[in-house]
């Protein structure tokens, strides 16, 4: 069947503001939007840019903004769109590179705000630390995520309020906070427990919609701040 | 203006955070160039497990995980290496647990293994659970854990910067030069920087892109075995390339080996366990290279299912649980991809282009080597799916691959902290960009030519149809020819995007060329290799040949160009090489 892709473009040496630019492809149901950008920057125009790399929804290179939702473009099928026409865009709240390339420096300062790394007092043991498998099934969920950034400009907050750690951080934080072989805890709640930490969450769901690895990122917000709550008591 | 670390890590992916963290912790100043962002590396597809001889399942000994890593390579593994990478897989393992990698567990807390292809116990008797494994997501968690460390110490990261070219100093790489740094170019803004340094790790992955159906990311060019190859090193056993036997149909999207080790058949069309017929006690646990040939065998056969050109794979009877728990994501992947549950239906799978055993060659150190006397080149190091050290052989096992991107990234690491003390900085300037500015130029102001795509396709299919899983004298001539005349229209090749801002159109054009260099010399290198070992299977010579070609590949570009190639003799150290039956 044709397919009508619609792409907001924009190029920083040419344009002054983004516009729409209509492409029609011919696609199978089983197509993703990635094979039809492939299908647009291969055989009709090679200026479309977008980033993307494993293809199969591992490595968060190309989430955007595909039919009003934030998707990974290698994970949404065609028939799932149930359209012939399909809009593309670059993700929202984060400053536009070039068509669908948005700059992700400021996400990955954010995660990097949040220590997402193992902080272990204790001296290393010979062998593995020990840890139940109802411990690790504690935070097993927030261990899925690929930092695509479809959750975080997805989240209406922080698009009022870019300075919001925003809900990508948040499980990176929850991913350690909720690990038995961790002792720094109380260092992530207090820096969750900023203005521009978890209570900027309106508990909207977007991001739990948005996120392409199914990760519950609403409760992992909230069992964050319920542990600011009792850290805090 | 020039910039400078003593140590430069080109690629982030588990070998190259690995190498950066030594480096760190050691308190030299270095830095990683990736083209990516460092999480979007491919190791974070990977997903079985990684293996490791701890025994928390049942007994097991690294001696027995080197044997089958020797046997598993169809003895073309030089076994020095094999033994650093059995043992130290243990200490990595250990290592990235204290790091934080969220391994599942055994139900008194330790890490939990599982059974994978070729792992065997008592030096082949039958399946051993080696496999450590983070669901069957392994990959993921190894890479996000180094990652975090990276960012814990502070690593200097260059995302999104694309090497495109390496610098010697004192003649060429083969010639008694030293790597001196390189010329990377800012996707940002087409910006290219000169970097030099003391020492430089490629650590780039494989070139799966030259096939057609592959399970490889779109970033998998061989960038830096290209760029070596270019400056006058030769690259090793690039004939054995892995494919893989269970990729979704078409797509070439991995679905682990831990399905199979958990249990998993493998059925054709009239619902036999064919494996039984191939490698009656390893069953579908055989190695890579034995279970794609015996697929292809099953299709020729006319036992593909309703006559096409699958099989399938079948996890119905694990039931939900172990499905859910254990193998969520490839399940995910059957589901998205290609619409069939597997709760309750049957996998339509086919061998997919899935890994290079060839590449840079190495000693045990990481430091590369030019010659069949295995002389080091100053400065240079490769690690991880780029180098051929060579612990996988002519075939690899599963998981070895994240083993070896561990033992010998963390290997690179510590070594580059050695050698880069009492060095001078090598004398490079601005200049050195020249040549690479010049090409790139010459691509971006050529008004009209072919597009990179077409010649990509005809590579792929080229690749795919004559030198995949089985290979002729006769299909290997006919894709010599064929890369010949791609490498020809390459010349003319341009491009639709003449800007500097994040021009990819540019970039995947250079990718390209990458692609035909690395296929050029495995082409060069199958057909001089007149025997079937590990994955490289002659039906026109389909015997093992021990008397004449128990050593290693060295192809080489030649003065006028051409693949010249040379070889190079394994180590073997304490097997000696028998018939491979499992």
């Amino acid at each position: 069947m044709q397919i009508e892709l619609r792409i907001l473009r924009f190029d920083p040496e040419k344009d002054q503001k983004p516009h729409e630019q209509t492409y029609t492809v011919e696609a199978g149901p089983m197509d993703r939007v990635l094979d039809l950008l492939h299908k647009v920057k291969y055989e009709q125009d090679g200026t479309l840019t977008f980033r993307r790399s494993c293809a199969h929804g591992v490595c968060g290179s190309d989430a955007m903004l595909i039919n009003g939702r934030n998707r990974l473009a290698c994970k949404i099928r065609v028939d799932q769109l149930k359209a012939r026409r399909i809009t593309v865009a670059p993700l929202p709240g984060l400053p536009v590179m070039k068509d669908l390339v948005v700059d992700m420096e400021a996400f990955f300062a954010k995660f990097r705000s949040v220590q997402p790394y193992l902080q272990a007092d204790s001296l290393d043991p010979d062998r593995e630390r020990l840890q139940s498998q109802a411990e690790r099934a504690v935070f097993d969920d927030t261990t899925k995520c690929i930092l695509c950034a479809a959750c975080t400009t997805s989240c209406p907050s922080f698009w009022a309020q870019p300075s919001y750690v925003g809900p990508a951080a948040i499980v990176n934080a929850h991913r350690f906070i909720f690990d038995s072989r961790d002792d720094h805890a109380d260092d992530r709640l207090t820096i969750l427990a900023d203005r521009d930490g978890v209570w900027r969450c309106r508990t909207i769901f977007n991001c739990t919609d948005a996120c392409p690895r199914g990760i519950h990122i609403t409760q992992a917000i909230l069992e964050v701040s319920s542990r600011i709550v009792e850290h805090q008591a | 203006m020039i910039r400078e670390h003593e140590a430069l890590v080109v690629g982030a992916g588990g070998a190259g955070l690995w190498a950066a963290l030594e480096l760190a912790k050691a308190g030299v100043d270095s830095a990683v160039l990736t083209k990516l962002y460092p999480t979007r590396s491919h190791t974070g597809a990977a997903q079985g497990g990684v293996c490791a001889a701890l025994g928390n399942q049942e007994e097991d000994h690294w001696e027995w995980h080197m044997f089958d890593t020797i046997k598993g390579g169809d003895y073309l593994v030089d076994q020095d290496a094999a033994e650093v990478l059995a043992r130290e897989a243990i200490e990595t393992v250990i290592e990235l647990e204290h790091m934080g990698l969220p391994f599942n567990r055994t139900p008194d807390g330790k890490i939990d293994q599982r059974r994978f292809g070729g792992h065997t116990r008592n030096y082949g008797e039958g399946p051993v659970m080696r496999a450590c494994f983070a669901a069957d997501r392994t990959g993921h968690m190894i890479l996000q854990t180094l990652y975090q460390q990276c960012v814990k110490l502070g690593v200097k990261f260059y995302d999104e910067y694309h090497v495109v070219d390496l610098l010697t100093e004192g003649g060429e790489l083969g010639s008694g030069g030293r790597a001196a740094g390189v010329v990377a170019y800012r996707i940002a803004d087409g910006q290219l920087a000169v970097i030099r340094s003391k020492a430089v790790l490629l650590a780039t992955g494989g070139f799966g892109r030259m096939f057609r159906v592959t399970s490889n990311a779109w970033s998998l060019t061989g960038d830096g075995v290209s760029l070596a190859y270019r400056h006058g090193l030769p690259v090793q056993d690039m004939e054995f390339y892995q494919f893989h036997p269970t990729g979704i149909v078409g797509l070439g999207i991995l679905l682990s080996e831990a399905a199979r080790g958990e249990g998993a058949y493998l059925l054709n069309k009239d619902g036999q366990r064919f494996m039984e017929r191939y490698a009656p006690k390893l069953m579908e646990l055989a190695p890579r290279d034995m279970v794609s040939r015996a697929i292809v065998q099953e299709l020729r056969a006319g036992r593909g299912i309703d006559g096409k050109d699958y099989v399938y794979l079948d996890v119905r009877h694990l039931g939900r649980q172990k499905i859910d728990e254990k193998l969520p994501d490839i399940t995910d992947f059957v589901r998205v991809y290609q619409g069939i549950e597997p709760y309750t239906d049957p996998i339509p799978i086919q061998p997919t282009a899935h890994y290079a055993m060839g590449g840079i060659p190495t000693n045990i150190h990481a430091q590369a080597t030019c010659d069949a006397a295995n002389t080091v080149v100053p400065g240079l190091y490769a690690a991880g799916e780029t180098a051929c050290v060579s612990v996988h052989g002519a075939n690899r096992l599963g998981t070895n691959s994240l083993v070896d991107l561990l033992v010998f990234g963390r290997r690179a690491g510590r070594q580059m902290v050695l050698d880069v003390k009492g060095q001078d900085m090598p004398d490079v300037t601005d200049a050195a960009a020249e040549p690479v500015r010049a090409e790139i130029e010459a691509l971006r102001a050529r008004p009209k030519g072919e597009r990179k795509e077409a010649i990509r396709k005809e590579l792929a299919d080229v690749m795919m149809d004559d030198v995949g899983v089985y290979r002729t004298a006769e299909g290997l001539e006919s894709a010599r020819t064929k890369v010949a005349e791609l490498r020809d229209r390459y010349q003319h090749v341009s491009i639709d995007d003449k800007g500097t801002t994040f021009n990819t159109d540019l970039l995947e054009a250079r990718e390209v060329g990458y692609l035909l260099d690395c296929a050029e010399t495995m082409v060069a290198a199958c057909i001089n290799r007149k025997e079937s070992r590990g994955a490289h299977s002659r039906e026109d010579y389909p015997e093992r040949d021990d008397v004449n070609f128990l050593t290693h590949s060295l192809a080489t570009k030649g003065a006028d160009g051409a693949v010249a190639l040379d070889y190079k003799p394994v180590t073997i150290t304490k097997f000696q090489p028998k018939p491979r039956v499992y």
